[in-house]
């Protein structure tokens, strides 16, 4: 499968998932877009050898993944880009901080592997905590959450409609390469030659096509930039969600959480 | 050179957010002003169109590699610097929710390192500056190439500067601009040709397009007494922001002076309006590193801290395993009902 149509059968899976009718999923998109924005400000915030108050915050994502009857396969299958840069980062902490900071089974762990290794569990966590806001909050839903946040409708509708309009265009560039891969058996890639024609007929059959959008639209009512969203009522669940969750996941970065439980058996 | 949440701390992402929402927030105001209801289908569609032109690989010419378009620039000599940035955005915004690529917190650092200069740097200043007498398909390919390279340039230099600001990296900072720009100087050269193959494509066939064509002819307005004020204000909130996190470990001024009058630069203080204020502000520090009494070393600290993290996975797994068994078990009733 090419890269372009693994693009868009992720985008069409993501949003299969968003649509299910799960506990998750009918939780209310402003609850959990904060409960997320928090989660990944005090999950980046220890400090890079605080490798067990990170692990900590491993409790969010294991417990909604399974509450929300996610795969973890799906999310994973996101570090491929991720953890790739974050290792390259970190992998030469080791080398640079060689200070002996604790012996586990026999094993010295140096500073720098800890702020290594700390990384990387950083970056897993915060990839993991996108994806279930994104895997359990449709595209529409995601936008009325920034609509109630006051982000600028352009802004919101623009969002929209790049969700909606990928799908469409992807496909059109998929048969574009695969109509060029046909005429040119064994090249890897675009020849230079067709740089310009290729992506500029793609440039300007999106802009034939944004302006047939436009006409339809306003054939529809749109006036402007402002978005209408059908947003459902946010609900008391909703709001023992928000609350129970940020003060978890507060208690989890203020207090240490794991060292207590740990102290009752070492 | 997208950044991922791992790599900064909450301070460098609350720096760029907030560096990054004021060029939104200008780039929405000039937007509006136009009164072109029907730029923002286009806006949408084209941001859609770079998402999928990036997907499309490019030979590159005697190399066995391929490259591909990031957008930023292309945007805007279609779009306009305003629009171009803010549809930047959408698509920096659908990578980072849809593929991980960048995370949602390092968005501000994100949009600042690739749609701000991309957009803001690379058109107002080499495009516009180009193209003001008119243009032609050298000049556009003189603007994609210097406006590619250079912008990428400057983003990459700022992603060294926001990574080790955030100290997440032991690397010296030295070594990690040297690995960063020379790499990011081949990408924004293959960049910048693709860029001018389409640009030129599009001055070939349908040069209404373009934006910022024969702005030499237009009359130059100067900036009023408000504006220049304003701009000023921005700077000296962005020096004041960045520059700080420069801070120099030296004593400053004062501490100076102190240090050479008493021989410390630290002042005795006592009393009870000095320790209530302590006391406030010991109970109101945000996010204070944590440790328990009595374990100071790290050892200890750590040692106890994986036992605690393995028991309470343990607990996780069996409340896991508990909703997994409920699960099926009211699905498998589900089944039974239906069959």
């Amino acid at each position: 499968m090419s890269r372009i149509s693994n693009a868009a059968n992720s985008m069409a899976k993501l949003d299969e998932l968003a649509r299910q009718d799960t506990w998750l999923n009918r939780i209310h998109p402003l609850a959990k877009l904060i409960v997320t924005l928090l989660y990944l400000v005090l999950a980046v915030s220890w400090k890079p050898r605080q490798l067990t108050g990170i692990l900590g915050m491993a409790l969010y994502p294991f417990l909604l993944f399974e509450i929300g009857g996610l795969s973890f396969k799906g999310a994973l299958y996101r570090l491929r880009i991720v953890l790739p840069v974050v290792c390259l980062v970190g992998i030469l902490n080791p080398f640079f901080d060689r200070e002996p900071v604790l012996t586990v089974f026999g094993i010295t762990l140096t500073g720098g592997v800890l702020t290594m290794l700390s990384l990387m569990v950083k970056g897993i966590l915060t990839v993991l905590a996108s994806y279930l806001l994104i895997a359990s909050t449709p595209v529409e839903s995601v936008c009325g959450a920034l609509s109630m946040l006051h982000i600028p409708g352009i802004l919101v509708t623009e969002f929209l409609l790049i969700c909606r309009y990928v799908s469409v265009l992807l496909d059109e560039a998929d048969r574009m390469t695969q109509a060029y891969a046909l005429r040119a058996p064994g090249q890897k890639g675009i020849a230079r030659i067709a740089w310009g024609s290729m992506i500029g007929q793609l440039l300007l059959r999106s802009m034939d096509r944004a302006g047939a959008l436009y006409q339809s639209m306003c054939m529809r009512g749109f006036q402007g930039e402002k978005p209408l969203f059908h947003m459902k009522r946010f609900r008391s669940c909703d709001l023992l969600y928000l609350v129970i969750w940020s003060a978890v996941l507060i208690l989890l970065r203020v207090f240490p959480v794991l060292e207590l439980v740990g102290r009752l058996f070492v | 050179m997208h950044m991922a949440d791992a790599l900064i701390t909450p301070a460098a992402a609350g720096v760029m957010f907030a560096a990054s929402g004021a060029a939104a927030a200008y780039s929405v105001c000039k937007v509006r002003q136009e009164h072109a209801p029907e730029k923002i289908p286009v806006m949408g569609v084209m941001g859609a169109f770079v998402f999928a032109a990036q997907m499309i690989n490019f030979t590159i010419p005697g190399t066995g590699s391929s490259g591909h378009l990031c957008g930023g620039l292309l945007l805007s000599a279609v779009l306009g610097p305003y629009a171009g940035f803010l549809t930047m955005i959408g698509v920096l915004l659908v990578q980072c929710l849809f593929f991980a690529d960048g995370g949602l917190l390092a968005l501000g650092c994100n949009i600042w390192n690739m749609a701000f200069y991309g957009c803001f740097a690379g058109a107002l200043l080499i495009w516009k500056g180009i193209m003001k007498n008119g243009a032609s398909k050298r000049k556009i390919t003189l603007a994609s190439i210097l406006g590619c390279v250079i912008t990428l340039q400057m983003g990459a230099f700022s992603v060294c500067i926001e990574t080790y600001l955030s100290g997440v990296s032991e690397l010296p900072f030295g070594a990690f601009i040297g690995a960063m720009q020379p790499i990011h100087l081949a990408i924004g050269l293959v960049e910048g040709l693709i860029t001018a193959a389409v640009l030129c494509f599009v001055y070939e066939v349908r040069p209404e397009l373009l934006w910022g064509i024969g702005w030499g002819s237009m009359p130059q307005s100067r900036f009023s007494l408000g504006k220049t004020l304003g701009i000023l204000a921005a700077a000296a909130a962005a020096v004041g922001g960045l520059l700080s996190l420069f801070a120099s470990a030296l004593p400053d001024g004062l501490e100076w002076a102190m240090e050479r009058v008493a021989g410390t630069s630290e002042l005795a203080a006592s009393g009870s309006a000095y320790q209530t204020a302590q006391s406030i502000q010991d109970t109101t520090a945000f996010l204070p590193d944590y440790a328990l009494p009595g374990s100071e070393s790290m050892a200890g600290t750590t040692v106890s801290g994986l036992v605690g993290a393995l028991i309470t996975a343990a607990v996780c797994i069996v409340i896991a395993l508990a909703f997994h068994f409920f699960r099926n078990r009211k699905s498998g009733s589900g089944k039974r009902l239906a069959g």
